[in-house]
């Protein structure tokens, strides 16, 4: 059959775009559920982070990467190897803050927003807030305590899309009470 | 996207937030499942328009579910459909041995009353798909032994 010929090439394509599709349906729900943007990109973080704390296990099983020694090290990681490996895009790491502590990815095009234009009574929706969940969340289970948030984004007029990341404090094992 | 896990995780987090927001009683239940169902409906409507971008025009409604068995399930699922079943009066049982979304949980019966759940949303995407192509039905789901699921296709004459 000849509409079969081509489906390999793009079957991965099409496997982003559920992904997109499906999470585009979510939004959209949120958006029906609660009155405020505010409220909406807070469960989409909340969702984002309950991700994150499971995808990072995913991650570490089939990547085989240990422990960052330094910030620097879980940025490269981030973005060379998580997105590359879940989003099928490659951020770029820049705005490094002096004291090494804070860092930009930079998005060429995010996949979460392919079909998606913001009508304008949603100008404080932060569309792609679930992002930002999973990196905190994710962090977090590698005793990490980062700060993420969007500073730019495309659907909103920016030039680019913009995640910036702030280490806040490595978080300590916390040994149970009279153990040593 | 070379990779499954973000929509799984993702799915996983649509059903947990639908039934989060409401937890009581069976009245909820059958909404909650409406609105996964809805979900994905909208899904299945833009995955087939994007899939059918350039395919021939199929012959007839048994060439449609075909399309759904084999290309349209390769896509969602990375697998066909295993067995493909009609009575040639409107009612094709579409049944997957491994399905994808269930395959994480566990094979026995202890986690059989929440797979509905995990149901709702692919009815949604086979009738959604259906729908774009022309094709009005209703798509129920039945699980007997986990991870093999049974999807009943219904066509609703125009």
């Amino acid at each position: 059959m000849s509409r079969q010929s081509n489906r390999t090439t793009d079957s991965k394509k099409m496997n982003s775009e559920l992904f997109t599709l499906t999470y585009g349906a979510l939004v959209t729900q949120l958006c029906k559920d609660y009155e405020n943007d505010e409220e909406v990109n807070k469960q989409l973080d909340k969702m984002g982070y309950n991700i994150g704390v499971r995808l990072i296990e995913d991650f570490l099983a089939r990547s085989s990467i240990g422990r960052c020694q330094d910030f620097r090290e879980t940025a490269d990681v981030i973005a060379k190897v998580a997105f590359k490996m879940y989003l099928g895009v490659t951020p770029s790491v820049t705005n490094w803050s002096p004291a090494g502590d804070e860092f930009s990815l930079i998005l060429e095009n995010n996949p979460l927003v392919d079909f998606v234009e913001l009508p304008d009574n949603h100008s404080t929706l932060v569309y792609s807030n679930l992002l930002c969940g999973v990196l905190r969340g994710a962090l977090e289970m590698v005793q990490m305590a980062v700060d993420v948030k969007f500073s730019q984004d495309t659907l909103r007029g920016d030039n680019v899309t913009e995640i910036r990341m702030k280490f806040i404090k490595r978080i300590e094992e916390n040994l149970p009470a009279g153990d040593e | 996207m070379a990779d499954e896990a973000p929509f799984q995780f993702l799915h996983h987090e649509l059903i947990q937030y639908i039934y989060k927001t409401a937890e009581n009683g069976e009245a909820e239940n059958g909404r909650n499942i409406t609105k996964l169902e809805n979900m994905g409906f909208r899904v299945g409507q833009g995955l087939m328009e994007r899939l059918t971008k350039e395919t021939a025009r199929f012959k007839d409604e048994l060439d449609v579910m075909k399309f759904i068995c084999k290309d349209f399930w390769t896509c969602v699922f990375k697998k066909q459909i295993d067995n493909l079943r009609t009575n040639h009066q409107g009612i094709y049982v579409l049944q997957d041995n491994k399905y994808r979304l269930l395959s994480q949980l566990s094979a026995g019966k202890q986690y059989l009353d929440l797979a509905p759940k995990y149901l709702a949303f692919t009815c949604g995407l086979v009738r959604g798909a259906l729908s774009n192509l022309g094709v009005k039905s209703i798509v129920t789901a039945e699980v007997s032994i986990m991870p093999a699921c049974k999807f009943q296709v219904m066509i609703q004459k125009m």
